[in-house]
């Protein structure tokens, strides 16, 4: 399974990459998007995983006894999907905001940086 | 001592406060500063050097140790002195000046920089003022910055000196290594080591460099001339008087440390030489006061370059003289021009005649700078110049006949410049030219009468000044003395040439457009253009590179960053990486687990491909619920949750944005996104591997392993992941809503911001 989501991360990275590349912003963001979970899954793929085992201490102990999933990247996770969250709210209503003003989603169009 | 060279720096700062009222009074004001050092420095002057250590840096070799002798003694008469001078003659000249303030508080600035320069006794301490003399120069010259010929010579004026100043600096930095100190004074209590250490050559000549251009000595002379661009007040007191002597006070304060041997004395020979001449014959050329004076100075300081070259006692002496008697004369010269140009709005020679009938005091102060310019008895030049022939008729006829042609060129410039303009009939468009205030006409009458004075009664100089400052050079005592007349001897015969020669030529040569054109034209070959085409090459190649580089293509970026990490990464992994799974990887893979992840796989494929923006906006929901399943099935309840609720509001929120938004350009296959296309799979494909490199290494688990123990312990929650978020590291967490915040914030205000009609584009 490690290697099926190895594959599944590279395929996201790469993924994200080329639409990064592309010239529409709609475009872009979605490449941010993909990126974004890319790394996502790169951390909670290299936190190790393991089936069945949720870092919840159980009712009746005072810590964790039996194996665990590594509670680490998961906050760490949680962090990235809120900002990321943030990130891509501004930015699609920035792009909305900008097409208004300037009439394209082309990057390559919004260049002036006067008269627009 | 101490206080009184920062006390400059505190007067600048002050100065550069604005002010609303009064600025006219704050400005004349400031005049009391270099007067106040001045007594100050006269009272302690003293004839044996003092030395006062003050630590700066402690575990470095840098202090502001203060070195009193009588070089810096001179330098300081010059620098407070013709200061005092400049001060009360630029607050009357920048009267109701906007910017009057600014010009004082650089001015300011600048004399606190100059006085670090011939005090300082640790050779990182004067290369620190070293350079805030080119700092402060470049804004002096600069301070019209509205016109462009201005901020073009202030630029090259930076450029030249600036980086003479930090070649000095690596020569400094070689000296200090191989004395062993980087104080003055100790580096010539051992001189024998110095001078006969392999380095020797570099340093000197590393020195030098910086000493030539700071004194703008061939072929780095040319911008001088261009600095007269600064207000006169500004040329009169940095770019003849003071700062371009500093480069002489260098070669001056340095000659006991690495003089005496025949490559410093060539060297300084052959530059001071050529520039002596070939300035002083230029200076003849321009109709322009301003541009006359500036050629004049370069060839002075030449002279004094050459006489230190010289090495002799006899040319010590006369160096001495001269310095000072240079520095009278000159600044003298730039005031009345300054006075010119302020009341008649012209420099330039061949327009000017007879302002003595308006301006009397003023000409009178020409004349006498003129004069003792000259050398023309019984002038303190007479005695300078008299020393200069004393000088080079011990080391032969060649070096004779050179500084008399120099001295007839500069005889000739010196009274185009301080003569002329008074000469002759009243122009009638200046009859209405009236006297400045005293303010302005006071200051070069007293400097050009102090020339005079000095000449008639040597002896008030001879033992306070001269002697002092020819000990600090030479590092004998002084034993002649200074006196107008020697009898009839070869020198005088000389003397008599070059006042009579000058004077003929002065009658002869008549300065006009098309005399200037021709040595304007004749510049063309000179060492500026070389220069000037280098600095043009520097330009044109930052600009390549800024455009190759910072094209203002986000994708061009993002590929230089790609190949680069594929590059580097790759090159890595290709000798490290084995690609051996070991049985850790061998997680078997479930039926449920393979249809997730081909679901995914297949949105993402849809996402990249798909013409609609509706169907990639719904695969990339499709691909977040996916991501979702994964982590529910490793053990990840609260990434799931979050991820749902994320992963729904994304997509709502672009779809409710889309319809407002164009349709996808088609995606062709065009080379350019095959060329994406291979970058993007080569850097996904690294990834992977990289991950799975790193899965075959061992995980450190030490901090997981005291949160799973401590949560509860220390924090009563038993879900670990949000004890970690809201108690362990709630501080992060706080900042994170933070920022949620100001996005939230921005989104909305970008949602309803309405501009005003005017503004609005639709």
């Amino acid at each position: 399974m490690e290697v099926l989501l190895a594959i599944v991360i590279g395929t996201l990275y790469a993924a994200g990459i080329f639409m990064i590349l592309r010239r529409s912003l709609v475009r872009l963001i979605i490449g941010l998007i993909l990126l974004g979970n890319g790394a996502n899954l790169l951390i909670f793929l290299l936190g190790r995983i393991a089936k069945g085992k949720p870092p919840l201490i159980p009712e009746d102990a005072n810590f964790m006894t039996a194996a665990y999933a590594d509670p680490i990247p998961q906050a760490l996770i949680l962090t990235a999907i809120v900002i990321s969250f943030g990130l891509q709210a501004f930015a699609i209503v920035l792009v909305k905001r900008a097409y208004r003003v300037v009439k394209t989603d082309d990057i390559d169009q919004m260049n002036a940086t006067d008269d627009v | 001592m101490l206080i009184a060279l920062l006390f400059p720096f505190l007067a600048a700062a002050l100065l550069a406060l604005p002010v609303r009222e009064k600025r006219d009074l704050i400005v004349r004001l400031s005049a009391l500063v270099p007067l106040g050092l001045l007594s100050f420095f006269i009272y302690n002057s003293q004839q044996t050097p003092t030395m006062q250590r003050n630590a700066w840096l402690r575990d470095m070799p840098v202090s502001l140790d203060l070195y009193f002798d009588g070089l810096s003694f001179l330098f300081i008469l010059l620098i407070t002195g013709i200061g005092t001078a400049i001060f009360v003659y630029a607050g009357a000249y920048m009267k109701g000046h906007a910017y009057s303030q600014r010009l004082m508080a650089f001015l300011m600035l600048f004399m606190g920089a100059m006085l670090g320069v011939v005090l300082s006794d640790n050779l990182i301490a004067l290369f620190v003022f070293w350079e805030l003399t080119s700092i402060s120069s470049f804004f002096l010259i600069g301070f019209n910055n509205e016109n462009e010929a201005s901020r073009k010579s202030a630029l090259t004026a930076l450029a030249v000196t600036g980086s003479g100043g930090l070649v000095m600096l690596i020569g400094f930095i070689g000296l200090g290594e191989v004395a062993g100190t980087y104080s003055i004074q100790e580096i010539i209590a051992q001189r024998d080591a110095v001078v006969n250490h392999t380095a020797y050559g570099w340093i000197t000549g590393l020195i030098l460099f910086g000493a030539i251009t700071k004194s703008a000595q061939f072929p780095f002379h040319f911008w001088l001339p261009g600095a007269m661009k600064a207000p006169t007040p500004v040329s009169a007191y940095l770019h003849s008087a003071t700062m371009v002597k500093a480069g002489i006070y260098l070669i001056a304060r340095l000659t006991p440390a690495l003089g005496d041997t025949p490559f410093w004395n060539q060297t300084l020979l052959v530059l001071g030489g050529v520039t002596m001449l070939y300035a002083a014959f230029q200076s003849l050329f321009h109709k322009d006061m301003k541009s006359i004076l500036a050629y004049s100075t370069v060839s002075a300081l030449g002279i004094l370059v050459f006489l230190l070259g010289i090495g002799t006692s006899a040319s010590i002496l006369a160096a001495s003289v001269f310095i000072l008697v240079h520095g009278l004369y000159k600044a003298t010269l730039f005031l009345v021009t300054g006075i010119v140009d302020h009341e008649t709005g012209s420099r330039d020679v061949s327009q000017l005649s007879g302002l003595r009938k308006v301006m009397l005091p003023v000409a009178i102060a020409g004349l006498l700078a003129a004069i003792s310019n000259a050398g023309i008895p019984p002038s303190f030049g007479f005695i300078g110049k008299d020393l200069i022939y004393e000088a080079t008729e011990l080391k032969g006829h060649l070096l004779t006949a050179l500084a008399v042609l120099t001295n007839i060129f500069l005889l000739v410039a010196g009274f185009l410049a301080g003569w002329k303009p008074f000469a002759g009939p009243l122009q009638p468009e200046h009859q209405k030219v009236h006297l400045p205030e005293m303010a302005m006409w006071l200051p070069p009458l007293l400097l050009a009468s102090l020339g005079i004075l000095f000449g008639l009664f040597p002896q008030l100089i001879e033992k306070t000044i001269v002697a002092p400052v020819f000990q600090s050079i030479s590092g004998t005592a002084f034993t002649g003395h200074l006196a107008l007349w020697h009898g009839f001897n070869f020198v005088l015969l000389l003397s008599s040439i070059t006042i009579v020669g000058g004077l003929v030529l002065y009658f002869i040569i008549k300065p006009s457009t098309a005399l200037n054109s021709f040595i304007v034209k004749s510049e063309k070959f000179g060492p500026k253009v070389i220069l000037t085409g280098i600095a043009n090459g520097f330009d044109l190649f930052a600009r390549l590179y800024t455009k190759f580089f910072q094209n203002g293509y986000l994708r061009y970026y993002i590929i230089f960053i790609m190949l680069t990490l594929i590059g580097l990464l790759g090159f890595e992994m290709w000798h490290y990486t084995t690609l051996e799974t070991n049985n850790r990887l061998a997680t078997e893979v479930t039926f449920y687990e393979g249809v997730t992840i081909f679901i995914l796989l297949v949105s993402v494929v849809i996402i990249v491909f798909s013409q609609s923006r509706l169907a990639s906006v719904a695969a990339l929901g499709v691909m977040g619920l996916a991501i979702c399943i994964v982590f529910v099935f490793y053990s990840a309840p609260d990434l799931a949750m979050t991820q749902f609720t994320i992963d729904t509001l994304t997509v709502i929120l672009f779809v409710l944005v889309l319809y407002k938004l164009p349709k996808f350009i088609p995606l062709r296959f065009t080379p350019h996104h095959i060329r994406d296309a291979v970058i993007a799979l080569g850097f996904g494909a690294l990834i992977s591997i990289l991950t799975l490199e790193v899965l075959t290494k061992n995980v450190n688990r030490e901090i997981s392993e005291f949160y799973a123990a401590n949560s509860y312990v220390l924090a009563k929650g038993k879900n670990v992941v949000n004890v970690i978020l809201v108690d362990f590291r709630g501080a992060d967490t706080i900042v994170e809503i933070a920022v949620l915040s100001i996005a939230a914030i921005g989104v909305f205000s970008l949602l309803k911001l309405r501009l005003p009609k005017k503004e609005r584009i639709e």
